[in-house]
């Protein structure tokens, strides 16, 4: 192979790779968030705590753990963006809207689960990264898991 | 439906809301460990690259922890109790490509 039509290949399908991902990427976390932000405004307005308390006038009709989680990957363009990041230290941004979109999905698909609770309790958040290759590597994708009591009162 | 075990309840607070509690049977637990196959890696290689979720891998983890559960209401089952009350869930890389799922309660017996 001609070293010049090698040194292209080498060099042109990361920088290809990175461009798909600035721009592809950004066009998925842009409509993720329009999707958050709209389910958020019209989700039934029912009350969400984490403290372990129900309402003691009350009876209870009904209670179900209910969970729901998010798998997301970063793109190309984020990767390489927070690698640098990294290396710098401080805040990386590039990481930021990744694991807030996660945790904002999942708390949006526990309310699809909880179905005609009238409240959900003690909920807990958490995130792991699930497909680290070799320890101290940077995560490419995260989980995020949101999990509540959904408490339905006696009318 | 999350947990669909026909005779164990199961909750995230200290006790079934509404019920009290008149035994404790000590903690139950249920893990699966779970790696992610060929097929679903190749697709997740190429999300890694334009971004978003995973759909293959939010259901192979949902599963996984719905199995977990079931295996900790059947531990529950076989010491006598009804209900597992102050539920936990962790998650962990235990190996490169394979994820363990757990998932601990205290069994009870409710009223």
């Amino acid at each position: 192979m001609p070293l010049e039509l090698d040194l292209a290949l080498r060099v042109g399908i990361p920088v290809l790779l990175v461009a798909l991902g600035f721009f592809w990427g950004s066009f998925v976390e842009r409509r993720h968030y329009a999707s958050i932000e709209r389910r958020e405004r019209e989700r039934r307005p029912i009350p969400v705590t984490n403290v372990r308390e129900l309402d003691r006038n009350r009876r209870v009709a009904r209670s179900q753990l209910v969970s729901a989680s998010v798998v997301v990957s970063v793109d190309a363009f984020k990767a390489m963006v927070g690698a640098i990041q990294i290396f710098f230290g401080g805040r990386v941004r590039a990481y930021e809207s990744l694991v807030d979109r996660a945790r904002r999905e999942a708390i949006l698909r526990l309310f699809d689960e909880a179905g005609a609770a009238d409240t959900l309790v003690n909920l807990r958040v958490e995130t792991s990264m699930i497909d680290q290759n070799e320890p101290g590597a940077n995560a490419t994708s995260i989980e995020a898991l949101a999990y509540a009591t959904a408490v339905e009162y006696e009318s | 439906m999350f947990v669909d075990h026909p005779s164990i309840e199961v909750s995230n607070l200290e006790t079934i809301p509404g019920r009290t509690i008149v035994a404790h049977f000590g903690v139950v637990t249920g893990s699966t460990v779970r790696a992610k196959n060929f097929g679903k890696d190749f697709l997740a290689g190429l999300r890694n690259i334009v971004g978003g979720e995973l759909k293959e891998y939010t259901e192979l983890l949902q599963e996984a922890r719905h199995d977990a559960v079931m295996r900790m209401c059947e531990q529950a089952q076989q010491v006598g109790a009804n209900a597992v009350v102050n539920v936990r869930f962790a998650t962990s890389a235990v190996a490169s490509g394979a994820a363990e799922l757990y998932v601990y309660g205290t069994a009870v017996e409710v009223r």
